[in-house]
């Protein structure tokens, strides 16, 4: 058994173009870095550089947003889905200006 | 270049209208790799913000995973800017994660002209390109006029065409 991990378009090239990969761990942040390993790279797409989820995008396990379960402390166990999605968002306001009304 | 029926088209100014001065946002979906847009999805602005829209997390893995067992990917994903004109922003270029995906701004900053216009978005380098709108059912165009629904817009203007081109849709009364 491992835990499935759902791999969106633009992260494909990390992947060899696979939609799927499977990985292991205890928490969200033991499978990335697990994950890591065998595709060098996506794991810096995912993470910023202090050590938190990247705002640009979602990641569930099973249905849940992981931002409701801990972030990067989430619980995984095998026979988990992990499904990572580009965050769709924007608008008309600067980034910078957005993060900072925003908190993020 | 996008394809799009102009009945969609209709659908998003309206949802762009309806949500004004919030801005609105959504997807069509196509079949993968059809590269046309056939099923209308308005999103919830988890934001609800005059100047910043995000899809709710949850809506969107279940509308995601929707389109996974319909063998659809997200075709169009738009948004409206309802004071500034209908062109990515640095937020839009920065959070732009459907390589494949056209992307469709509507500004609703004039109230009887939507302006649409149509982006690829890749590697943060943005490139505009037409939109070419087509008339699948004539007639359920005009059952909608005559419903004369109060958010319909009277016409449409398109940043790229061959030129500038206005669209009358109004309603023949």
């Amino acid at each position: 058994m491992a835990i499935d991990v759902r791999i969106p378009t633009i992260l494909r090239s990390y992947t060899g173009g696979a939609k799927a990969v499977s990985g292991a761990g205890e928490t969200l942040a033991a499978l990335l870095s697990d994950l890591d390993g065998s595709y060098p790279g996506l794991r810096g797409r995912l993470i910023t550089p202090e050590g938190g989820l990247h705002r640009f995008v979602n990641i569930y396990v099973n249905d849940e947003d992981v931002r409701f379960l801990g972030s990067l402390d989430a619980k995984v166990s095998d026979g988990d889905t992990v499904t990572i999605l580009p965050a769709v968002a924007g608008g008309a306001f600067g980034l910078a200006a957005a993060a900072a009304v925003l908190g993020r | 270049m996008l394809t799009i029926q102009r009945e969609i088209i209709e659908a998003i100014v309206a949802h762009a209208r309806r949500d004004h001065p919030d801005e609105a946002c959504g997807v069509v979906a196509g079949p993968i790799g059809s590269d046309t847009a056939v099923r209308h999805i308005p999103m919830e602005n988890a934001e609800r913000s005059t100047t910043f829209y995000r899809f709710d997390a949850g809506e969107q893995l279940r509308v995601w995973r929707e389109m996974d067992d319909r063998d659809e990917e997200p075709v169009v994903i738009y948004h409206s800017h309802t004071a500034t004109e209908p062109f990515p922003s640095r937020t839009d270029v920065s959070y732009a994660g459907e390589p494949d995906a056209h992307y469709l701004l509507v500004s609703t900053r004039d109230p009887q002209t939507a302006e649409i216009r149509s982006f690829r978005i890749v590697d943060g380098q943005v490139t505009e390109e037409p939109v070419r709108l087509v008339d699948e059912s004539m007639q359920s165009m005009r059952s909608t006029e005559k419903s004369g629904d109060p958010h319909a817009v009277q016409s449409y203007m398109f940043g790229q065409s061959p030129t500038a081109v206005e669209y009358e849709c109004q309603p023949q009364n």
